[in-house]
């Protein structure tokens, strides 16, 4: 079967293909059965493929990693000294990518079809959808940076179409293009890092570069792991690229589950655990990586506390849990944060599609605070949304108890008590918004509008039924990195070793036990503490929440309007720009070199309108133009033959 | 006394041959030929187009210097001049419908068109100063009445007065350039200029530098460098559609690969000097074009700036004067032709939906687009997605390709802003297909004209084109390198 690994990737292009030729003249049904089989087929390829590795053995005889595997596809380019190959490297770290991206995809898609059964264009839709699982495919496949780029490149494009779906509304139209425009600062950086690579090492394939890396000197080390890491910050939505993600919520909610939660934003996480070797070889941009995450995931959270919008809380603790994976990677955990990576692809997707069946049954409302009540009338929502906020609030036996565990505990170990302090207090914050979201949409007394109360209903069973599988998901997930203090061993962490087996940290830490029961008192008590807050403000005191928020109005609309970043890059970064813009495009563009306005009005915009005379004056502005070009460079020309430098 | 005659290599240029006798033979049939057939005329000139091509593979393996070792049939102008002619015959193509709908002469049109493709291929064989310049003002005062043949439009002959004057204004400067260097080194010949240039070094006398400068300075107009690229847009923007998407390959090729012989070979020995000259033209150019593209909203303008972007792109791989720099200069050419005149094809579909003499110029003309015309706005996305660079159609690989010339150069500057401004130019790219997918059509009515097949047949070869060599590059780069190896005699 390992030979066949290229099926994953193939089936959902296939799936594009054929909706691509024949979507037109398909009925929705058959397109959207189309799309979710290419899919679920490519899922249980994954599937065969991972039981197909675990029978193998874990280390080769010359030590390596035994289930590595470097399957070739086909010659991308040979051309003298340019090779590039096409391959895949299927390894413990991309099986356990491709199998989260897949599975979760399988499940959205399904729910998608209907949910956005209502929408004009609906092949659209599952052709875009289909084209992102591809190119998330390609990104954690790929077994070299240029193959990593095409996926990276590919999914940013996917999303960017995706956001921009409900193109007629103008806000949807706007955060597209604010998502396409950030996360180009952010893939400047990762192009840049790549050429670095190449321009260092002389190669782009992972098995030449990673090898190598610990030859390169710490300042190139340094360079190459930050850039990586600033086109990480613009995918996985961290500070100060974060700005995009919560924009992003205009998309469908499908589309903000799958991508904008459960996938695409964690490839950041996944390039890093990816490139640990250069990580590794730089200390200081590791703790930059540490730092950064730590800090965006308690700032994000505090934004989450106040926010009013279902969906924005939702991507705000998106940030916010994204932060805890890279502290998690950044101390040198990888496990440990692709561990929360998976525990979160489920609660987090689990929570988008529980708020999508809310929305669906509220026609959009997005607003909590006019909701309410609605546990008995929608059940199984509330009750799958029940067990995503367990998950997500770190309540032991649930999935995000035992990753979130793992992480905070490497914080402390192989971190610094700091770093772990923040990871602690942001986790009370997240039980504290999580528990709020449930009691204020589904507790209480119902402050829906009269018109949509006879509308709410709980959703199909088409929709339920991914919820129910997410949440058991939920449920069950954590059980694969269970505490090594339990004594029943941590099945993910020795599944993922031999890719991190390079990585040097101390195993065993003095006085471990102890520790990690502190350490999960002190989670336990963060949860409790922020539960107990968000059953205090919104079940037995209704309304002091508000009083709290007007007695300290400024620092209550600091928070809730996001800390103002947004107006920030606005004046610093975008304004500016846009007057540059302005100048080029009307100064250089519009009066030429001097101020003959009026001959170039015409051919600027209004082409063919009315008779003009030739301007003969201009032909005379741009060949001054050119003459000022020719005495500078036979003046330089002159100077450096004369002066001989 | 003896009088020797070199013997006279006709066959070397052959391809040559067959497309200026072609420009004769359609001239002389559109005599007799009424106006209404003269559309017709197109036929006889793509055949003549391909079988040229096919002369070209016939000579493939030649390195033979022909008319008094004026011209020279390498690999070098085999290569380049395949991408003249897949250019020709793409304009051509593209040609069919458009050119008798907006009232050019037909008959002078193929011809003229004809002329300039052999004025192109010329330049490109061209190792003699004089060869160079006859065959730089034969490609150029064919594209200079190309460029005002639409006669009904003011704005057509504006561009032609304008492309006429400042080329004037830079030939006088190349020729200029010409006669130092010639003054300086007594021979005509590149080869000799590079043999004089070997023993003097850097220690070459001013002169011999600043015919460089001017040289530099002739051929930078032609490709559009920064500064001498402020004809451009105006230029594109006026001649008709198809000769626009014409010139902005062709000339490209034949400028690039003048510049290519005098700076690679004649002026080798003074490669640290027009290195630096070249590294800061590709930076200025690259970076000008790009931020004057980004306010556009016509489109034929907003393309006009990006094919200057583009030349300074192609400099970066030039500029890194290594065989990598080469085969990407080489490389980038052939795609960008597709890429390019595909792009111009696509406004020409659309000027045929409209009803005004400018539609399909502005963005807004392109608003909806997917939903009436779904093939050609997926034809539309992906030459622009090919120009971003977005991977893996060709235009990625080629930028990727070129900049890592630059970095194997050690210009590493030089690719870091190649980088940033392809990063730059997605957005006026990507506003494109995000217009068609994205917006419907407001108002205006849609035309439900039916698109010439020929004019279709180009834009699918175009589009595809970009797909398959993405993917496939193999196939054009060991062609490349095989051609490049000759030519850095490895």
């Amino acid at each position: 079967m390992l030979n066949y690994v290229w099926l994953i990737p193939l089936l959902p292009l296939l799936g594009v293909l054929v909706n691509v030729a024949l979507g037109r003249w398909l009925s929705r049904r058959i397109v959207a059965f189309l799309a979710c089989l290419a899919v679920v087929a490519s899922f249980l390829v994954a599937l065969l493929v991972f039981f197909e590795m675990l029978g193998l053995p874990t280390e080769t005889e010359a030590g390596g990693n035994g289930r590595e595997r470097i399957i070739p596809i086909f010659s991308w380019i040979v051309a003298g000294n340019f090779q590039v190959e096409a391959r895949i490297l299927l390894d413990q770290l991309s099986i356990l990518m491709a199998l989260v991206v897949t599975g979760v995809s399988a499940i959205i898609h399904v729910y998608s079809a209907e949910y956005m059964k209502e929408e004009a264009y609906y092949a659209r839709y599952f052709i875009w959808l289909n084209l992102f699982v591809f190119m998330m495919l390609v990104l954690v496949l790929g077994d070299s940076f240029l193959t990593m780029y095409v996926g990276w490149e590919g999914v940013g494009l996917c999303s960017y179409l995706l956001i921009g779906y409900w193109f007629e509304k103008e806000s949807a139209a706007q955060a597209g293009k604010k998502a396409f425009i950030v996360n180009r600062v952010g893939d400047f950086g990762f192009a840049l890092g790549i050429m670095l690579i190449f321009a260092t090492l002389g190669s782009l394939s992972f098995e030449d570069v990673f090898p190598a890396a610990k030859s390169l000197l710490p300042g190139t080390a340094t360079a190459i792991a930050l850039l990586l890491f600033l086109g990480a910050t613009g995918k996985s939505a961290q500070i100060p690229l974060y700005v995009w993600l919560p924009d992003a919520m205009e998309g469908p909610t499908p589309v903000s589950a799958l991508i904008h939660a459960a996938t695409m934003v964690t490839a950041g996480v996944y390039m890093v655990a990816r490139c640990h070797a250069i990580f590794e070889a730089s200390p200081l941009a590791s703790s930059v990586v540490a730092w950064i995450g730590a800090i965006t995931a308690l700032y994000a959270a505090t934004i989450a506390l106040v926010q009013k919008d279902l969906k924005r809380v939702l991507a705000y603790s998106t940030i916010s849990q994204l932060g805890l994976m890279f502290t998690g990677v950044g101390v040198g955990a990888y496990a440990a944060g692709m561990f929360h990576l998976t525990t979160h692809a489920f609660f987090k997707a689990l929570l988008f599609l529980c708020a999508g069946s809310v929305m669906h049954a509220l026609a959009g409302e997005l607003d909590i605070f006019k909701m309410g009540g609605l546990r008995h009338k929608m059940p199984y929502t509330f009750a799958t949304f029940l067990v995503g906020v367990f998950a997500i609030s770190g309540i032991p036996f649930f999935a995000g108890f035992f990753s979130k565990e793992e992480i905070l505990f490497s914080e402390f170990v192989y971190g610094n008590p700091v770093l772990w302090l923040l990871g602690e207090i942001t986790a009370g914050l997240t039980a504290f918004y999580a528990f709020r979201l449930l009691f204020v949409v589904f507790y209480g007394k119902s402050r829906i509008a009269k018109k949509l109360e006879a509308h709410i209903h709980e959703s199909p069973s088409l929709m339920l039924a991914p919820m129910i599988l997410l949440a058991i998901l939920a449920f069950i997930g954590g059980y694969i990195g269970l505490p090594p203090v339990w004594g029943l061993g941590n099945a993910i962490d020795r599944f993922l070793h031999p890719v991190f087996a390079d990585v040097p940290l101390a195993q065993e830490a003095t006085g471990r036990a102890t520790l990690e029961w502190f350490i999960m008192a002190a989670s336990l008590l963060a949860a409790g503490l922020g539960f107990l807050a968000a059953y205090w403000l919104y079940v037995r005191k209704w309304g002091m929440a508000e009083r709290m928020s007007e007695s300290a109005p400024g620092l209550y609309r600091l928070v809730y309007d996001k800390y103002r970043i947004d107006e920030l890059y606005n004046t610093v970064i975008v304004k500016p720009l846009q007057s540059l813009g302005t100048a080029l495009s009307s100064t250089v563009e519009k009066r030429g070199i001097d101020g003959a306005v009026h001959g170039l009005a015409w051919l600027t915009d209004r082409a063919g309108e009315g008779v003009r005379r030739l301007q003969t004056g201009l032909v005379r502005n741009y060949a001054l133009l050119m003459f000022v070009g020719i005495v500078l460079l036979v003046a330089y020309l002159i100077i450096r033959r004369v002066v001989g430098f | 006394m003896e009088i020797s005659i070199a013997p006279l290599n006709l066959l070397a240029i052959a391809p040559q041959i067959v497309v200026s006798v072609t420009a004769l033979v359609v001239l002389l049939v559109g005599l007799f030929l009424p106006e209404e057939h003269r559309g017709r005329i197109a036929w006889p000139s793509l055949a003549g187009v391909l079988i040229a091509a096919g002369l070209l593979y016939y000579l493939w393996d030649r390195n033979d210097l022909t008319l008094s070792a004026m011209l020279r049939t390498d690999g070098y102008s085999l290569f380049l001049n395949l991408i003249i002619l897949i250019a020709a015959a793409l304009a051509i193509l593209f040609s069919v419908d458009y050119a008798g709908r907006v009232r050019l002469p037909r008959t002078e049109y193929y011809s003229l068109l004809l002329l300039s493709t052999t004025g192109m291929m010329l330049m490109t064989a061209a190792v003699n100063l004089i060869t160079l310049f006859l065959a730089l003002e034969m490609l150029s005062i064919a594209l200079y009445v190309l460029v005002g043949l639409n006669r009904a439009e003011q704005r057509s002959g504006e561009a032609a007065i304008k492309y006429l004057v400042l080329g004037a204004f830079s030939s006088g400067f190349l020729l200029y350039g010409m006669a130092l260097v010639y003054g300086q080194v007594g021979s005509m010949a590149l080869d000799d200029v590079r043999v004089h240039l070997l023993s003097t070094g850097s220690q070459s006398p001013v002169l011999l530098w600043l015919g460089l400068g001017l040289m530099l300075i002739g051929f930078g107009f032609k490709v559009a460098l920064v500064p001498f690229h402020m004809w451009t847009p105006d230029v594109y923007q006026g001649a008709p559609t198809s000769v626009t998407a014409f010139m902005s390959a062709g000339t490209k090729v034949a400028g690039f690969a003048a510049l290519g012989r005098v700076t690679l070979v004649a002026f080798s020995g003074l490669q640290n000097v027009w290195i630096w000259v070249l590294a800061v033209l590709a930076a200025l150019t690259m970076t000008i074009g790009n931020l004057a593209a980004l306010r556009q909203t016509n489109l034929k303008r907003m393309l006009a700036y990006s094919s200057i972007a583009h030349a300074g792109y192609v400099l970066v791989g030039l500029t890194a004067a290594n065989r990598t720099g080469l085969d990407a200069v080489f490389f980038y050419l052939f795609i960008y032709a597709f890429m390019n005149t595909g792009a111009f094809a696509v406004l020409i579909a659309a000027h045929r939906l409209g009803s005004s003499p400018v539609a399909g110029e502005n963005l807004d003309d392109l608003a909806g687009l997917a939903e009436h015309r779904p093939w050609l706005a997926a034809a539309m996305a992906l030459l622009m997605f090919s120009l971003t660079g977005v991977p893996p159609l060709a235009g990625f690989l080629g930028k990727l390709y070129l900049f890592s010339a630059a970095v194997e150069a050690g210009l590493i500057w030089l690719a870091i802003l190649g980088v940033l401004n392809s990063v730059v130019s997605a957005y006026y790219y990507l506003r494109v297909v995000v217009t068609m997918y994205m917006r419907d059509k407001k108002g205006a009515e849609v035309v439900p004209a039916p698109l010439c097949p020929a004019l279709q047949l180009g834009i699918a070869v175009a589009a595809i084109a970009t797909v398959f060599w993405g993917l496939w590059p193999a196939s054009i780069l060991n062609l490349v390198t095989i051609t490049t190896r000759s030519f850095f005699g490895g």
